[in-house]
């Protein structure tokens, strides 16, 4: 199977939405390589005729009314974030 | 003797009785607390105020409910309404106020017990060693160069070094029953499903689950009687019935069937862990139980499968720290995704980092086949490796772990050799089981020793009365560490 390249390491680094240094690109580069190395392992079994486990358990999907229900109010809602401003998350703005 | 050497069922006795309050436990807890947590570092928050508070107003009622009193600790990445809950991240340094309580604080709350403080842990649960805690390094109360084990090494730490009563940690791989093991105490892992997991900060939801660490295996049974049971909050939570799990103590073992994995005695267990768990097998031929090897043949692919399911699930559950809702924003960022992956950067440990790449490659278009769902499969080979045994035998028996607790600093270079050393807790895990670990010897070095019991689904029962069959019959349990005197 595939050798993890640096080119990748950051292309994931992107789509994991995290900043790497250079040098982190190097040593996550042989980090990964190793622990997916070592993961190859799993191609000594046959598992073609194997069902795939998610859950352990004979789940069933969990319904309920679709109905409003008092959960937090926007004051609460807003306490514990890094910046908000008029009831509103504050964010870096997204347009030009 | 301290408050904390008593069994529970003793000290609901002494409230009783009035021969102490529970103002005299709190206290005592933040004593010992004060005494030993400066080489411990088991707790990372400390709920003082209020919980002296809630002591003085019980302290002028009857003891009824089934906690009542009682002084414990909560690892920290479980949500407590209003007291800082860190996951022990510095995403999190500041999430001093979270709006509710886990369903299991609640119901600890209900049943009158105290939240002492917030336990030490590995960053978002991520560690076999509690090496990767943001803040400090939790020690292992037995020697402090020694690791308490990962990921609930507080939760283990603080009950063995005596400052709280009991605690509550989580388990994905092991990190409840491995520092368990390491400390010398009970810890166990219950049926994937069996406790509610809402307000749990998730890292790999299908193996998370929550359960407790105690003195002994009664204490263990009491505890878990209050945390088990359906909850409509965790769209994953069991909906079975509760069976009463003190009332199976007492069964014995005579006629016990002990399935021995070949796999959990073989090569890499230290010889002294495997001598102990030999001896503890004579102890249960001599209680009237009898013993076979038998093969669990995937157990070698475990450790494989795990790291990739856990990672993935991993990447997509802390998907949510965006800097935006909660958590740590970086200063630096000029636009949207700047700050994500910035934020991201400089809030998550090495670790984390680590693994979150790694889920994320193994979902990325392309290999999400080859990795992802290839060690699905695994899961199920291992899934049915248990239940062929449990067609035969009622438990089974082996090390927690292949070695008792390493030094710190011995292994944290090297992810590969870490991951290992969960390899006997992690199949529990991947087939939903429950597992416990609890003390059956000391290495020559004084360190602990763990034996691991695995049950069938939701047969904690079995593993609670062979548990408590080898407690009674043995000393184990009530050696304790030298702490804050001699040296």
């Amino acid at each position: 199977m595939a050798e993890i390249s640096k080119d990748q390491v950051k292309h994931v680094a992107h789509l994991a939405r995290l900043a790497i240094s250079d040098e982190e690109v190097e040593k996550m580069t042989n980090q990964l390589g190793a622990i997916i190395k070592y993961a190859e392992l799993l191609n000594e079994l046959d598992t073609d005729q194997v069902e795939p486990t998610t859950h352990v358990l004979d789940l069933k999907n969990v319904m309920r009314k679709d109905e409003p229900r008092k959960w937090i109010n926007k004051e609460d809602a807003l306490k514990n974030a890094p910046d908000h401003k008029g009831g509103q998350f504050r964010v870096p703005s997204i347009l030009e | 003797m301290s408050l904390f050497d008593y069994k529970l069922s003793e000290l609901q006795d002494k409230l009783h009785n009035k021969e102490i309050t529970v103002s005299d436990l709190v206290n005592e807890s933040y004593t010992r607390i004060n005494e030993v947590d400066g080489d411990v570092k088991a707790f990372l928050t400390l709920n003082e105020e209020a919980a002296k508070a809630k002591a003085k107003e019980l302290d002028g009622q009857a003891p009824s409910q089934s906690l009542f009193g009682l002084p414990i600790g909560v690892k920290d990445n479980i949500v407590t309404k209003g007291l800082r809950t860190t996951c022990a991240s510095q995403f999190l340094s500041n999430f001093n106020d979270p709006l509710y309580d886990a369903t299991v604080v609640q119901k600890l709350t209900e049943a009158n017990a105290i939240n002492i403080g917030k336990l030490n842990m590995d960053e978002f649960a991520m560690g076999s060693s509690n090496e990767n805690s943001s803040y400090f390094a939790t020690r292992n109360p037995w020697n402090t160069d020694y690791v308490p084990g990962g990921s609930s090494g507080g939760s283990a730490a603080a009950v063995a070094a005596g400052e709280v009563f009991f605690s509550i940690g989580s388990d994905t791989g092991g990190s409840i029953r491995q520092p368990a093991a390491f400390c010398g105490v009970v810890g166990l892992k219950p049926t994937y499903g069996l406790v509610s997991r809402f307000g749990l900060v998730a890292f790999a939801s299908s193996l998370d689950q929550i359960g407790p660490v105690t003195r002994t295996v009664e204490d263990n049974a009491h505890l878990l009687q209050v945390l088990a049971g359906h909850d409509k909050m965790d769209a994953t939570s069991a909906n079975v019935d509760v069976p009463n799990y003190k009332g199976a103590l007492n069964q014995g073992v005579n006629g016990l069937r002990i399935a021995v994995p070949s796999e959990y005695l073989g090569e890499g267990v230290n010889p002294e862990v495997k001598e102990a768990v030999l001896q503890a097998l004579k102890v249960y031929e001599d209680l009237g139980a009898t013993w076979e090897e038998v093969s669990l043949p995937h157990s070698r692919y475990a450790v494989a499968a795990y790291y990739l399911l856990s990672s993935s699930e991993a990447s997509a559950n802390l998907a949510r720290f965006d800097g935006v809702r909660y958590g740590v924003r970086s200063e630096k960022a000029e636009n949207m995704i700047d700050m994500f992956k910035l934020s991201r950067s400089e809030g998550f440990g090495e670790e984390v980092k680590r693994r979150i790449m790694l889920g994320t490659f193994a979902l990325s278009s392309g290999y999400y086949d080859a990795y992802y769902k290839k060690a699905q499969k695994v899961r199920t080979l291992i899934k049915n490796d248990f239940e062929k045994v449990f067609e035969n035998y009622d438990i089974v028996i082996g090390p927690t772990t292949p070695t008792p607790a390493f030094k710190v600093g011995e292994k944290i270079d090297d992810p590969l050799t870490m991951y290992a050393n969960d390899i006997l807790t992690i199949p529990v895990n991947l087939a939903g089981v429950p597992g416990m670990s609890i003390p059956c010897g000391f290495s020559s070095e004084g360190l602990p020793i763990g034996l691991q019991l695995i049950g069938k689904h939701f047969d904690e029962s079995t593993i609670f009365r062979v548990a408590n069959a080898f407690e009674q019959a043995t000393e184990f349990h009530k050696k304790k560490p030298v702490l804050g005197g001699v040296k």
